[in-house]
């Protein structure tokens, strides 16, 4: 252990070394390595959530099931896996708002919103959220939460993996799911921010 | 362990700072990180719980200002080390030549159609950690908990911030992994999760509290012990 901070050339040459030995123990190729990074960042994603919350919707049967167990309504879909085989979701109301984070590590609904981004990790984040979320939310994100609302903050100590609905805005009677899933953003999933204003 | 990982509740550390955009991997070497967590786990370097106990123990100084994919290296080498995956004097040697060559190839190798099939079954069907158990859940749904305070050096998911402080049940999800022995090379010996809610009152008293919140936090059974029963809880809730 030693408290060197290094650089990124430095972090650069180590992976690379890394790589090479599990490359020669036979436990990477780099066509596996492609592949999953390739899933990452052109397939799971948070189009997949988007996806999930436009279909909850626009069909209260389908979001009944999604908030009994919302691990088998994603299958439904056809959306599920690592880091989201037990998920939770959890609904925003006119006097509830909910927000996720990972206070002792960086767990995150892979399966519904992709990879986390980088500040979901940071120890900012994780430092504060639980302590003072309003002002969290207020200051990083610019998103007010009215005093008569309670915020819910979900620390995922655990293997289930909590996420939030948020609500569906008005202005959008009659519109079709795909439409609808295009005002779903990560973050309203995350419950630091909103849904894509709608046009007028 | 008592870690500077257990961030909850840290003052500080600074502002989130949230970029406009970023890309999922922010440089050459996060993609090549990335995959070594689904594929050091299939060559048996750690099981989940096994991987997060490896970033704990990096320097806590490290910890706090490397990039997020940097803690995977760490924890990846610890393992390495430790089972004798690894030869860390030729980690250092083959460092120090990227180093001083950073576009030298990798070495040669065919492909592998069996890593590609687990990459690509792993993603969808994941790794769950239900499992199941004989035990009976001694906590229901409504009950009033207090978290232990007990500060194990192991791997555990007692965050300090919920250490002593009383909540309620709010939802039983079965038995699953138990981390205090899993992360520790001890087994899964699965116990009963449940979900607690705390105010925020309850967590940081009612002078420093922001109004009007709570905190969900997952337990294991053994972290909690009975204050009072959901059948001798008429307010059914914490006041």
């Amino acid at each position: 252990m030693s408290a060197t901070i290094r650089t990124q050339e430095e972090i650069a040459a180590r992976v690379k070394a890394l790589e090479s030995m599990l490359i020669e123990s036979g436990v990477m190729t780099t066509q596996a390595i492609d592949r999953m990074v390739e899933i990452y960042e052109h397939e799971v994603g948070p189009q997949l959530g988007a996806k999930v919350v436009a279909k909850a919707w626009s069909d209260p049967d389908f979001k009944a099931r999604l908030v009994e167990d919302a691990s088998e309504a994603c299958k439904e879909l056809g959306i599920s896996g690592l880091q989201g085989e037990d998920m939770v979701v959890v609904e925003n109301s006119e006097s509830v708002h909910n927000v996720i984070v990972c206070t002792l590590c960086s767990c995150y609904p892979w399966p519904v919103l992709g990879l986390p981004p980088n500040w979901y990790k940071d120890p900012q984040y994780r430092a504060a959220i639980t302590r003072e979320p309003r002002k969290v939310l207020s200051e990083a994100f610019g998103f007010t939460v009215l005093d008569n609302a309670e915020v819910r903050v979900w620390d995922s100590s655990s293997e289930m993996r909590y996420w939030v609905l948020p609500q569906r805005p008005g202005g959008t009677d009659g519109w079709t799911e795909e439409q609808l899933s295009e005002l779903v953003t990560r973050d309203s999933m995350i419950g630091v921010g909103p849904v894509a204003p709608v046009a007028s | 362990m008592n870690g500077v990982f257990d961030l909850a509740g840290t003052d500080g550390v600074g502002p989130v700072i949230v970029p406009d955009e970023e890309p999922v991997f922010r440089a050459e070497w996060e993609k090549a990180v990335f995959p070594m967590f689904a594929m050091c786990f299939r060559a048996g370097f750690f099981g989940v719980d096994q991987f997060r106990h490896g970033m704990e123990h990096i320097d806590p100084a490290v910890y706090l200002k490397s990039p997020y994919y940097e803690h995977w290296v760490h924890t990846v080498e610890h393992f390495g080390e430790k089972l004798g995956k690894l030869d860390m004097a030729e980690l250092d040697r083959r460092t120090a030549h990227y180093l001083a060559n950073p576009d030298a190839p990798l070495p040669e190798h065919a492909d592998a159609p069996e890593l590609l099939a687990f990459v690509n079954a792993v993603v969808p069907a994941g790794a769950p950690a239900k499992r199941p158990s004989d035990k009976v859940a001694r906590f229901k749904v409504g009950d009033i908990v207090r978290v232990d305070r007990s500060a194990p050096k192991g791997h555990t998911r007692r965050a300090r911030y919920v250490r002593g402080a009383v909540g309620e049940v709010v939802m039983h999800h079965g038995p699953m992994v138990y981390p205090d022995t899993a992360g520790n090379g001890l087994g899964e010996n699965p116990e009963h999760v449940y979900t607690l809610r705390f105010t925020s009152e309850e967590l940081w008293g009612a002078e420093h509290a922001e109004p009007n919140g709570s905190v969900y936090f997952d337990v294991w059974d053994p972290y909690i012990e009975l204050v009072t029963s959901a059948t001798d809880n008429t307010e059914g809730a914490v006041a």
